[in-house]
């Protein structure tokens, strides 16, 4: 079972600001979600591998070959503020 | 564990301490491209050049792991005597940092491609120029991709910014981290261990192991304890140090500082410490609040890799011969010192030349001599690389050959050498056009010692009339009348027969 300081733990790691009532909320929330997926382990799956990827492929690669992205003012258009060729960012460290 | 018992007289016993040190070394790989995009990594581009929508993290997007990353990371584990996963993949590393525009990182938790591996490394003693040898555990080898670099506008220091810009040009450039076992105890250990660990890169031609351009970058854990106790101290992590000098000087600053602390009673707080190359000395970055939590995840995007055993066969041939194996077979099978050889398996251009100059027949001890000497001065002073001056392997063999063979004396060999360095040619064919060989025939000698006595009748008397010093300056008129080529032992011989005659 997750608790109230195990959802604000979650939440501060997610950087998200909660309300009170959202704390409240998304615990009863995120316990049943749990409760479900929980009945999983009826099973037994000791001997089971873990599946992480839903297709069985292995070694996929590419050769270290230079293309160079065409249209750069493009991605750098879309981000919130600039200075010249840098993306600015509010300043990091209190102090 | 061992135990130091340290002889002390009157004074009380002090307790002795002991420093713990492991090292955290990211080595950028020198591939053409991104690890899971085909964007560059050249360095020293505009900001934001070398960018795309895989490194931007855009949505939809699909990494893929550039083959010779792989390459390079399986190499390098195999170089560290390292066991190669047989199954391995990557994991998402979650965290909130500017310079990180996916909010993870790719990088490998639990399943890396390399682990359990060792170097060996080479320790000489400042005093005694005694070597001896240690080998350090490397823990792992994984292969991540780097983050992008921080500008810090405002003031130079991180805290006192108004803002930050941010530069992804290097994100997405391809790393191994190499993390070694605790096993190494003083500054000097470590810079050690981060040196072979560049060697061995740059052997392997995976990495340039350019400290100034941040492609090596080691980061330090550090703890002190009393010696015979088997307890860890707190653990300290220091970083920013750009240069193997600096590694070594803010370890033994740090020992100093933990040992001083815990004298007057003070605690070791667990946290990140930067080293300042001003004032040397480190300063406190921030307090670890516990372990982070990263919340690893295996990376979806990417399938698992398994390297095939032929595949690992095909590499593992491919390596080159090793620093470490050099230098011993150096000094073991060609007699040299082990000064001598660290100087020449230092790097594998001058290896590889030394080596051809020796299979061309040159004695191996004079080649050393040549090598790290002359030619090493020349191409310092020049900023050329061994393989970039005009003086070619086997024209220097040639030229040791013309010196062991009696036909040229070092003194000829060293007057020909500088229009050598510069503009190659055959020592044998420059000996016979300029007339530079050396006379050994005794009658010949004899002629000339005849002449050179005639020349100085005052000094020849106040020779016979005790003053045998002189003989030194008969032999330097001798030098002087052939320009050098008559054989010094022989003419020393012969002179003093003469002289007492």
């Amino acid at each position: 079972m997750i608790d109230l300081e195990q959802v604000r733990k979650v939440a501060h790691l997610a950087r998200l600001e909660l309300e009170a009532g959202e704390e409240e909320q998304f615990t009863t929330q995120l316990n049943s979600i749990l409760e479900y997926v929980e009945q999983l382990n009826e099973l037994d799956t000791a001997d089971v591998p873990p599946t992480t990827r839903a297709i069985e492929v292995s070694n996929i690669h590419r050769a270290d070959q230079l293309e160079t992205f065409g249209d750069r003012e493009s991605l750098l258009s879309n981000v919130p503020d600039r200075e010249d060729d840098f993306i600015k960012v509010p300043k990091i460290m209190e102090g | 564990m061992r135990s130091r018992f340290v002889m002390t007289s009157a004074a009380p016993t002090k307790t002795q301490y002991e420093a713990v040190i492991g090292l955290e070394t990211h080595c950028q790989l020198s591939t053409e491209t991104k690890i899971f995009s085909p964007s560059s990594t050249a360095f020293g581009a505009d900001p934001n050049t070398h960018i795309d929508p895989i490194v931007l993290g855009m949505p939809g997007v699909l990494p893929v792991l550039n083959q010779r990353v792989l390459e390079y990371a399986v190499k390098a584990g195999l170089a560290l005597n390292c066991q190669i996963a047989p199954y391995s993949k990557f994991d998402r590393k979650q965290y909130f940092y500017p310079d990180l525009p996916k909010n993870y990182q790719i990088s490998q938790f639990d399943l890396p491609i390399a682990e359990h591996g060792w170097l060996e490394i080479e320790l000489v003693d400042p005093k005694t120029k005694d070597v001896s040898r240690k080998r350090i555990g490397i823990t792992r080898l994984h292969m991540e991709e780097d983050a992008g670099k921080l500008v810090h506008a405002g003031s130079d220091r991180l805290s006192g910014s108004a803002y930050s810009l941010v530069d992804f040009n290097r994100a997405g450039v391809p790393l191994v981290e190499i993390v070694s076992e605790p096993d190494l105890r003083t500054g000097q250990e470590a810079a050690e261990y981060a040196q072979e660990l560049r060697r061995i890169m740059r052997y392997l031609g995976v990495s340039d192991g350019n400290m100034q351009e941040g492609s090596l970058r080691c980061d330090v854990n550090i703890s002190v304890r009393p010696v015979g106790t088997e307890k860890f101290g707190t653990k300290v992590e220091i970083k920013n140090m750009n240069s193997f000098s600096a590694i070594q000087k803010a370890i033994d600053h740090e020992i100093d500082r933990q040992v001083a602390a815990i004298e007057a009673g003070e605690p070791i707080y667990q946290e990140t410490r930067l080293w300042e190359e001003g004032s040397q000395r480190t300063i406190s970055m921030r307090l670890k609040e516990g372990s982070s939590d990263y919340r690893y995840f295996p990376e979806p995007d990417l399938p698992p890799i398994e390297v095939a055993p032929e595949q690992l066969t095909d590499w593992q041939a491919e390596l080159p011969e090793l620093p470490a194996k050099k230098r011993s077979r150096y000094e073991t099978s060609l007699g040299l010192s082990p000064y001598d050889a660290r100087v020449l398996a230092d790097e594998r251009t001058v290896a590889e030349y030394f080596e051809t100059v020796v299979q061309l027949g040159a004695d191996a001890k004079l080649a050393a001599n040549w090598i790290t000497q002359d030619i090493a001065a020349y191409l310092n002073a020049e900023k050329l690389a061994i393989n970039e001056m005009a003086l070619k392997p086997e024209m220097l063999a040639e030229m040791i050959q013309l010196i062991t063979g009696g036909t040229i004396s070092t003194k000829i060999a060293k007057d020909i050498l500088p229009d050598l360095l510069t503009e190659g040619g055959s020592p044998k064919a420059i000996v016979e056009t300029r007339g530079l060989s050396q006379i050994s025939d005794p009658k010949q000698i004899e002629a000339i010692i005849d002449e050179v006595l005639a020349a100085h009748p005052e000094e020849l008397e106040k020779y016979r009339a005790g003053k045998k010093k002189l003989q030194g300056f008969f032999v330097g008129q001798m030098m002087k009348r052939t320009s050098g080529r008559v054989d010094p032992k022989l003419t020393n011989q012969l002179l003093s027969k003469k002289l007492n005659s």
